[in-house]
């Protein structure tokens, strides 16, 4: 069984983001850029497949710039067998996205695809579900644990409230949630391997996608400020605070 | 045309964050119809068609709504979109699993998370954790929309829309229902709770959630929430974390307790009205958005303020 990862580029979940002044967007020249941490769990959950022997290749996917191979490679230095970097400078939205990655699935014909829910930039939360609808695959969302089942696969989900199972025909679409697992971090010896593993280049037009945008950012603007408060030196003066002052208990 | 507004349930009452998603859906303009899917659901069905400005409730009660799979609850709403310009849902971890299908079968591009309606094609969204507020207009026809409850009020009661039964879809058959572990409290939901009283890693065991945690949330009647390291210690359910990739909630009360106030955390809670900050570290980066901060030990301080509390409320 083969399974495949896309996996994006995005600011490191460590930076603290500066709107430009412009409100053109946010500055992301000279700052750190990462995989998403979603797509970790994403790669490392192909992976343990591929250590329990029901997965045979694990196949790392990248839409983006020049710069998003980096990315491929630390997929592959993690334990990825190959990479497939469909290179645009474009801004790429999520049904954009998965428009690419079901011309993907067309050539490489995987069993299963495991997505992050989300990436931490846009945080749109679509890509997974919209591949599935394209595909007509049946989608286990937000996973936080997944048993392949012969010609299925169980995908226990985080739900509100609490945890859900449901039982999926494969081939089928995966999205990861935090606590699905702990990503691996590379070995040395791994990430000098992983320079030899191949990355094919393709591109949006190659596959016929229009990856134009649907929606038109208007503007990029810093967020409402919170002014700090005060430091109160007691619980019985923070009690007084919020009773008469918040009014609020 | 109309806005299709999904409303999100458990087969008995309605859930509380329909009502807000609706002041969102009407701020479109047109006449809102609600959609209830579900399995013996014609309780939130007459619920729904008692909130103010609803038009028409659609009740689609059928066995395979019963846990609403997105693949079944996508055919069905696609089966329907013809007759609306907009499809609009709560963000909840149902609508979050169905909708981007939806606009995918529809070939639209979702907007997620509203925070406001600026005109019927132009929205306010957060991106980057809420560090930066993007205005996005839609170029599609149809728009599909989720929203960050969080940003608005709840609609009213004083509606009494006609409930209209509507046909189940065919089932695509790739997906089926196996089990679900609910978890029972006595408690408000985060997401409608007023006052919200969080634990974080600091807190340092289940056992002292229990201990120190849900004592003061109970005296104040709050709901309790959760860090995502206090989360992944097992500490506290999946379900209770606050922040970019948990809940984000806005109650009048927040209280934060050994949380340090990472970015992902903060994204989550700092549009509350008042914020509590309670840490032992005086330069923790929660105080920079606490309106009453305490510098101390919560092992110390959370027992005191409980009993406190519970004379103040007499
Ligand atoms: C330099 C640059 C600037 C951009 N600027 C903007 C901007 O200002 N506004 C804007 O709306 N968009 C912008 N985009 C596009 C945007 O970052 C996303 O690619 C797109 O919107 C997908 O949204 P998402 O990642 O939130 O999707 P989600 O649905 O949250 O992503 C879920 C999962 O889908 C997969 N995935 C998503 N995207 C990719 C990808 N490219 N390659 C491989 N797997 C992927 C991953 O597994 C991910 O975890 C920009 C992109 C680039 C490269
Ligand atoms: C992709 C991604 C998504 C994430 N999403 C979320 C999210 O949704 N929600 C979230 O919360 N986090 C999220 N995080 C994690 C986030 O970055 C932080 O790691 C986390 O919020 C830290 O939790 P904490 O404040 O409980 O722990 P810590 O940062 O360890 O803080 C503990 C605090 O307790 C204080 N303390 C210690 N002892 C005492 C005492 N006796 N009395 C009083 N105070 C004490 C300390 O001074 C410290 O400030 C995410 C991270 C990533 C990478």
């Amino acid at each position: 069984m083969k399974v495949l990862v896309p996996v994006k580029r995005v600011v490191d979940y460590n930076v603290k983001v500066r709107v430009k002044s412009d409100g053109t967007g946010v500055e992301l020249s000279h700052v750190k850029m990462s995989m998403n941490p979603f797509d970790e769990i994403a790669v490392e959950e192909a992976l343990r497949l591929k250590e329990a022997g029901i997965a045979t290749e694990v196949v790392a996917v990248s839409i983006g710039p020049a710069q998003a191979s980096e990315t491929l490679r630390t997929a592959l230095a993690m334990g990825a067998d190959r990479g497939i970097l469909v290179k645009t400078d474009a801004t790429v939205e999520p049904l954009a996205v998965a428009k690419i990655l079901k011309a993907v699935i067309a050539e490489e014909a995987p069993r299963l695809v495991i997505l992050g829910k989300q990436a931490i930039d846009d945080d749109a939360n679509q890509t997974g579900q919209m591949l599935a609808a394209l595909l007509g695959w049946g989608q286990g969302t937000f996973a936080s644990k997944v048993v392949i089942d012969g010609d299925a696969v169980l995908v226990t989900r985080e739900i509100d409230g609490g945890a859900q199972t449901v039982r999926l025909a494969l081939p089928a679409i995966v999205t990861t949630d935090l606590r699905l697992n702990e990503p691996r971090y590379a070995s040395l010896p791994n990430i000098m391997k992983a320079k030899k593993k191949p990355i094919d280049e393709k591109s949006p037009d190659g596959y016929g996608v229009d990856v134009a945008p649907r929606l038109k950012v208007l503007t990029t603007a810093e967020p409402a400020g919170r002014k700090a408060g005060v430091k109160v030196g007691s619980v019985s003066e923070l009690v007084a605070k919020l009773k008469d002052e918040a009014g609020v208990i | 045309m109309a806005t299709l507004l999904l409303a999100e349930h458990d087969n008995k009452a309605l859930n509380g964050v329909t009502a807000k998603a609706l002041t969102a859906a009407t701020a479109l303009g047109a006449p809102v119809h609600v959609l209830v899917a579900g399995q013996d659901a014609k309780a939130v069905a007459e619920a729904a068609a008692a909130l103010s400005g609803v038009d028409k409730v659609l009740l689609a009660d059928d066995a395979l709504y019963a846990h609403r799979l997105a693949e079944p609850l996508a055919a069905l709403l696609v089966s329907l979109a013809g007759g609306y310009d907009a499809i609009v849902a709560p963000s909840t971890s149902m609508t979050k699993n169905v909708l981007p299908r939806v606009a995918a079968l529809l070939d639209v591009m979702q907007v997620s998370d509203i925070i406001k309606v600026v005109s019927p094609d132009t929205f306010e969204r957060p991106i980057y954790a809420g560090n930066a507020i993007q205005t996005v207009q839609s170029t599609d026809a149809k728009k599909v929309i989720t929203v960050r409850t969080a940003s608005f009020a709840a609609t009213g009661a004083g509606g009494s829309a006609a409930v209209e039964a509507v046909g189940a879809q065919a089932d695509p058959g790739v997906s089926s229902f196996v089990d679900e572990s609910l978890a029972v409290s006595d408690r408000p939901e985060l997401t409608a709770a007023k006052i919200i009283v969080s634990g974080g890693r600091a807190v340092g065991s289940k056992e002292k959630f229990g201990e120190v945690i849900e004592p003061l949330a109970d005296v104040l009647g709050a709901a309790v929430g959760a860090s995502r390291a206090a989360v992944d210690a097992g500490y506290a359910p999946n379900d209770w974390q606050v922040g970019q990739t948990g809940k984000v909630v806005a109650p009048e009360l927040y209280v934060a307790i050994g949380i340090s106030g990472a970015i992902q955390h903060l994204a989550g809670m700092k549009d509350s009205k008042v914020i509590v900050a309670i840490n032992k570290d005086e330069e923790a980066p929660i105080f920079q958005v606490a309106d009453y901060g305490l510098v101390g030990d919560l092992f110390a301080i959370v027992p005191e303020l409980k009993s406190e509390i519970a004379k103040v409320k007499g």
